[in-house]
């Protein structure tokens, strides 16, 4: 058993490993928000009218709407009115052009979160485009991208350069009523990534994007739009970090893929933001809504999540099966600890005719967190032939810990075919004793017990991504045992 | 090397080793007999540390140091091996990466080199040859869908690869049919070494016509009651337990 001793340094051990925060310049909004913020907010962005109209519009929803209260989660309103709605870092001349612009202590800060955004980014063959609290600072391996008529840019920059896919995609996914949070992203989000891939291109590289939040009492709303023209592929991976704080903040943020005839997009998370400390003090509340629609026949949308971070985590990243034959996929390792609270899964809505699904949730708890997968299936009328494989199954390490499965089933079609699968598990003594025989240490145990058990989630992430999510897990587990 | 004087130790309130000595010296292997609910499996338990049991009195030390005051994972680095009766699955953890994750904790703890993996899976392969496992089951998850002879073999590839001081083999021949019994016990007698003490846990004589032990010792209600030679299992094996009156609770396995 632990000595105190021993447990006092696990508990050092167990800190945040992005919980610093960068002492730059910034330029923040006062607390708040109303039409007055807004109307700030689109200026400074430069937008064209109609993108202040859509702004408003939402708004004005949101101000009808009230904050969801179904999941299975729990904690203290959110003042709105504390939250700042954008902050920027200041900029010592103007916009930065290239890298070399870029505020120095900014690049450091991405080289402490290990994001290969300089020299490492070409090794790694990744694309990123870093979003520091609510601007996009530098994307890199724009010529590459260019070159093959690929378009990967703040979406900042394409509310500007390319009104028209704008005008055309955002919120055709996602509307902007579409749920509390959503509308206040589309009322205030304040940048984030857009991706165009044309007719028949293979994106030549894995798109990448980092988030982080720096600056206190921000919320962060980034907005994230990516569209595949018929025939054409890209990966697209997204991380994001947090510095410890003792306030939760806020991050509200809305994903929307699409994909025509014969496209294929894979997008990849590992959402690392800051947990709370092992009191349940702090962490961000990170409130998402990803979705995706299959618009063209034979076109595909994967979704794969490695979930750590948050201390409140509601997101369901979902697909919306249009076009005939197309196909949807979740994977998802979500992990909570000491007080996180997820709740967390996705929606398959199978519209068209022979569309397949597959959902495989791997949930793991510990200390004295609550994990919940949630998920519907759903098969319209004209949904003949369509099927659907779920399988969820959870983990639980120690018994303060819960977890719950909420499948919901929806068929309006008889020829749909849907399987099940659940089962929940612990970490067994049993277990833990043959690798402690073998003398590998406890928590070197439990984290190859979690891996196992997340096999075939990480096996669907790019390589390095796989790595990461695995030494994340480890990160994330100390302090779990003894 | 191990030294067991007066052990007594209980599971959930029930005392089951009632006050156990024994002494094996390296390059011995003993053989502990006994009927089931005698306390055989507990005392292999015992001695690798399982936290299911608690020790309440006696000690127990391996060349001289007090062996109850490590952890699990510390006696395993200090050279004691466990061969499970039962052993557990880990799920979706590789065979391979079990293996090397646990020669590698040893590694590091006698201020080694880690193994990487290109040099593991070449150890890993010949050490399989020697337990007759095909390779290809390394790649398999840890007990995963094994057989019961697999697992066994599994077992005895581990303690050949971790190469330990004091190697206990829990009920290792049962479940096993006659060839899957002469592989596991050449396994066995390729770990004898001068260096090395074996501590054979079993219910019954056929193993030790393969393995040939130096002593053997009948266990029954938690205490030792008789000590010898070989000859005294083949005694056993005509006269049963019976003979020293003592009952066998169980004779279906």
């Amino acid at each position: 058993m632990a000595t105190t001793d021993k447990e006092v340094k696990e508990l050092i051990k167990r800190e945040y490993e992005h919980g610093f925060v960068t002492e730059i310049e910034s330029d923040t909004f006062e607390p708040g928000l109303n039409e007055d913020v807004i109307r700030r907010l689109s200026e400074i962005k430069q937008e064209p009218e109609f993108m202040l109209e859509w702004r408003l519009k939402a708004y004005r929803r949101w101000l009808e709407m009230d904050e969801p209260e179904w999941a299975h989660v729990d904690f203290p309103k959110v003042d709105y009115d504390a939250i700042s709605y954008y902050s920027a870092p200041k900029k010592k001349e103007d916009m930065p052009q290239s890298l070399d612009d870029v505020d120095p202590e900014l690049l450091r800060t991405y080289e402490k979160l290990g994001i290969p955004l300089h020299e490492r980014a070409k090794l790694a063959g990744v694309a990123v485009d870093a979003v520091f609290d609510s601007v996009s600072v530098a994307t890199t391996f724009k010529e590459p991208l260019e070159k093959a008529g690929v378009i990967f840019c703040p979406i900042s920059e394409a509310v500007q350069k390319y009104p028209e896919l704008v005008k055309k995609y955002l919120g055709s996914v996602v509307p902007a009523g579409d749920n509390y949070f959503a509308a206040l992203n589309s009322a205030v989000f304040s940048d984030g990534s857009f991706v165009y891939i044309p007719k028949g291109v293979r994106c030549p590289m894995e798109l990448s994007t980092y988030f982080r939040i720096n600056a206190a009492n921000t919320g962060q709303f980034e907005r994230t739009l990516i569209i595949a023209e018929e025939g054409s592929y890209v990966s697209y991976l997204e991380g994001c970090t947090a510095p410890m704080r003792d306030e939760n903040q806020l991050h509200a943020a809305v994903v929307e893929l699409v994909a025509l005839d014969d496209a294929q997009i894979k997008y990849s998370t590992v959402q690392n933001w800051y947990p709370g400390d092992e009191n349940g003090k702090g962490g961000i509340y990170n409130f998402v809504t990803k979705r995706g629609a299959c618009i063209g026949k034979n076109s595909k949308i994967s979704w794969t999540q490695v979930e750590t971070g948050s201390a409140i985590t509601w997101k369901y990243p979902s697909c919306v099966l249009r076009g005939e034959n197309s196909v949807g996929e979740f994977y998802s390792v979500a992990l909570t600890h000491n007080y996180q609270q997820a709740d967390t899964g996705t929606k398959m809505i199978h519209l068209g005719k022979n569309t397949r699904s597959t959902i495989i949730s791997k949930g793991i708890s510990a200390g004295r967190s609550s994990n919940a997968y949630r998920g519907l299936v759903k098969f319209g009328p004209g949904a003949e032939g369509a099927r659907n494989f779920t399988q969820c199954d959870s983990l639980l390490i120690g018994d303060r810990c819960g977890a719950h499965t909420f499948p919901y089933i929806e068929s309006k079609n008889k020829s749909a075919i849907v399987e099940h699968e659940a089962t929940t598990s612990k970490v067994s003594d049993e277990q833990m004793f043959l690798c402690r025989q073998r003398g590998i240490d406890p928590e070197q145990a439990v984290s190859m017990i979690v891996n196992g058990f997340c096999k075939e989630v990480f096996k669907e992430l790019p390589m390095e991504f796989a790595v990461e999510a695995g030494k994340l897990l480890e990160v994330s587990l100390e302090g779990s045992v003894g | 090397m191990l030294s067991i004087k007066n052990l007594h130790a209980s599971v959930e309130g029930k005392e089951i080793l009632k006050g156990i000595n024994l002494e094996i010296k390296a390059g011995e292997v003993h053989a502990i007999m006994g009927p089931n609910g005698s306390g055989k499996s507990t005392l292999s338990q015992v001695l690798a540390g399982n936290d299911a049991f608690e020790v309440t009195s006696g000690e127990v030390t391996l060349n001289g140091d007090n062996l109850l005051d490590l952890e699990t994972e510390e006696r395993a680095r200090e050279g004691i091996f466990l061969a499970f009766q039962y052993p557990v699955e880990i799920p979706g953890v590789s065979n391979l990466q079990f293996l090397r994750t646990a020669v590698n904790a040893m590694r590091k703890h006698r201020g080694e080199e880690e193994m990487n993996a290109a040099e593991f899976m070449k150890l890993a392969k010949e050490v399989s040859k020697q337990v007759d496992l095909d390779p290809a089951f390394l790649k398999r998850g840890v007990n995963e869908g094994f057989s019961g002879g697999e697992k066994k073999r599994n077992e005895i590839m581990q303690a050949l690869l971790l190469q330990p001081k004091l190697a206990i083999l829990d009920e290792t021949d049962s479940g096993l049919d006659i060839d899957a019994l002469q592989v596991v016990s050449n396994g066995v007698n390729a770990l004898r070494a001068e260096d090395r003490a074996i501590l054979m846990v079993t219910h019954y004589q056929r193993l030790l016509n393969h393995i040939v032990p130096d002593y053997v010792h009948v266990l029954a209600g938690g205490r030792i009651v008789k000590s010898g030679g070989r000859e005294l299992a083949l005694e056993l094996e005509e006269k049963g337990y019976g003979w020293l009156g003592i009952k066998d609770e169980d004779t279906s396995n």
